[in-house]
């Protein structure tokens, strides 16, 4: 049984189609990508996953649980968690305060220990931070760790946005354009960590725009264009899809020379 | 006498400290302005009153109106504001409401326990009193300091050291991200509305008994210096709330003393309208609060 099973997903707002009859799944363990130009409907797909819209009709069912018409809260309870395109840290918060908003749901201490500050509560806060110091350890930003959030450099912002996902404990990140913004370099060693991510253990669903980046590191790749799946298959089955051809550089006499990028 | 001033604008101060940080935590966490606070606020110590008659005792009707004025503040924030978020209503119906929220419990109050004064006991005051030299300090003042201080400290470490006040900086600054973290926001709202209607009731308490006196419309002229002071210490920030609650506690006192009483409910507005022409973002706020 696949780890995330979509099914015939649809939204539309207004008259406007924005995602119709999208079905994917991805299974334990596997980098799978959603491609397509820009405004073909990936981050509605991610916005749908994570409960911030509903859809208007299809399943999703995450680790055999459906989660079509959960609060994002509850979804985030099941294990999946994201990061996004536009990046949303809390920019006045320290880097390791960050990590333990992401830990929100799994602190599980009430109101009577937070006012007399039990050993309960304490010992769940020191885990936290004891935890969060080691998430940040594991992505590269320990040297960071007291630093306000604004003023990391683009690269490591995003890598934060990681980290915080990760604190809740997800077993499913969604990561939306990980690389917009990277300079080669960047985007290689973003590759490099993404892979890092695949062998302890994490599930990934990426959307990305970057060839270089969804090429080397999918295991299986969606191609959606006007809310419409129109390909799906491994990288190099995707290169050499015609249709994929032309939704991304429009008709062209021969389209199959401008293969690869 | 300007000790004796000033001792005594702290204690009162103290009080519209904890009124004021209803405003900032609120502030704070949705970036609206919750007028319906003052009312919310007059509501605690004309239930204490109420509470009194059922035989709740003096202590236990304190106890029970502070739960009681933080479940009412929830429930503006509830059957008011929340659906107007869901609906995604512009900030200005959200003030709007909360003005409305103001006058419908402040007239019902009115209907229910009528609109004269009543007498409040001085429940806190154990009829000690220190001189030290020129200057006497009552054991009342000394205990509303005390009482506020602490109600302070409590929340300022629920905010810095807890995790829902953890959440409650992430909703500030990115409610979408706090939510897809796994963060129940409207919970955490509800319990920002809660904190701070019952903190308002403890300065009902205090304030009520300072003076003696309640009365359905007590909320107005309190609530608004309460909103000086949060605007002077800068919204959203809570010691900035504390600070500015002293200075306008103390100055007014300095007032009474030096100009005379009739002046004294003049000098929040004054400081209101200063904080506002000069360093609009408070004392302590940060410079740029709305980024487009």
């Amino acid at each position: 049984m696949p780890l995330l099973d979509v099914n015939n997903i649809s939204i539309s707002f207004g008259g406007l189609a924005a995602v119709s009859g999208f079905s994917f799944h991805v299974e334990e363990g596997e980098i799978v990508s959603i491609i397509g130009p820009n405004g073909a409907g990936k981050t509605t797909v991610f916005n749908m996953l994570t409960g911030v819209y509903k859809p208007d009709a299809g399943s999703i069912k995450f680790d055999g649980v459906e989660c079509n018409g959960l609060a994002p809260q509850e979804i985030v309870k099941l294990g999946i968690a994201r990061t996004f395109q536009n990046i949303r840290l809390y920019k006045d918060m320290r880097v390791i305060e960050n990590v333990i908003v992401g830990m929100h749901i799994n602190q599980k201490y009430g109101f009577f220990d937070m006012l007399l500050r039990t050993k309960k509560f304490r010992t769940c806060e020191y885990e936290s931070a004891k935890r969060a110091q080691q998430i940040l350890e594991m992505v590269g930003l320990s040297q960071h760790t007291h630093d306000y959030a604004k003023n990391l450099p683009y690269g490591e912002q995003r890598k934060l946005e990681i980290a915080r996902a990760i604190a809740t404990s997800a077993k499913l990140l969604i990561l939306d354009e990980p690389a917009a913004g990277m300079n080669t370099g960047e985007s290689e060693s973003l590759m490099h960590f993404i892979r890092t991510l695949k062998d302890k253990g994490f599930t990934i669903l990426l959307i990305e725009h970057d060839m270089n980046v969804v090429m080397n590191i999918s295991d299986r790749i969606y191609v959606l264009n006007y809310g419409k799946k129109i390909a799906e298959g491994l990288p190099e089955e995707i290169v050499s899809d015609p249709q994929v051809i032309t939704a991304y550089l429009g008709v062209t006499k021969e389209g199959k020379d401008a293969a690869g990028d | 006498m300007l000790l004796q001033y000033i001792a005594n604008g702290i204690a009162i101060g103290m009080a519209y400290a904890i009124v004021a940080l209803g405003y900032s935590i609120v502030f704070g966490i949705l970036r609206l302005l919750n007028f319906s606070h003052a009312a919310v606020y007059a509501f605690s110590a004309n239930m204490i009153l109420v509470f009194m008659g059922w035989h709740f005792g003096i202590w236990g009707a304190v106890a029970v109106s502070i739960v009681a004025t933080g479940l009412l503040a929830v429930c503006v924030n509830q059957f008011a504001l929340k659906p107007l978020r869901k609906k995604n209503s512009d900030k200005v119906a959200n003030l709007i409401t909360t003005v409305g929220a103001s006058y419908i419990i402040q007239n019902l109050m009115v209907m229910y326990l009528g609109s004269e004064r009543k007498t409040f006991p001085f429940f806190y005051d154990f009829g000690v009193s220190i001189d030290i030299g020129f200057y006497t300090i009552t054991s009342a003042q000394i205990s509303m300091f005390v009482i506020a201080g602490l109600l302070l400290v409590f929340l300022t470490l629920i905010i810095r050291k807890t995790k829902v006040g953890l959440a409650m900086r992430g909703i500030e600054q990115n409610p979408l991200a706090a939510n897809l973290m796994g963060i129940n926001v409207e919970w955490i709202i509800a319990i920002a509305f809660f904190m701070g209607g019952a903190s308002a009731a403890v300065g009902g308490a205090l304030i009520g008994g300072y003076y003696q006196l309640a009365y359905p419309s007590m909320g107005v002229m309190v609530g608004n210096k309460a909103f000086a002071s949060a605007v002077l210490g800068g919204l959203g920030v809570l010691h900035g709330a504390a600070i500015g609650g002293l200075i306008v506690g103390v100055l007014e006192c300095l007032i009474i003393g030096y100009l005379g009483a009739s002046y004294r409910d003049g000098i929040a507005f004054v400081l209101l309208i200063i904080t506002l022409i000069i360093k609009p973002a408070g004392l302590f706020g940060k410079k740029n609060i709305t980024k487009v």
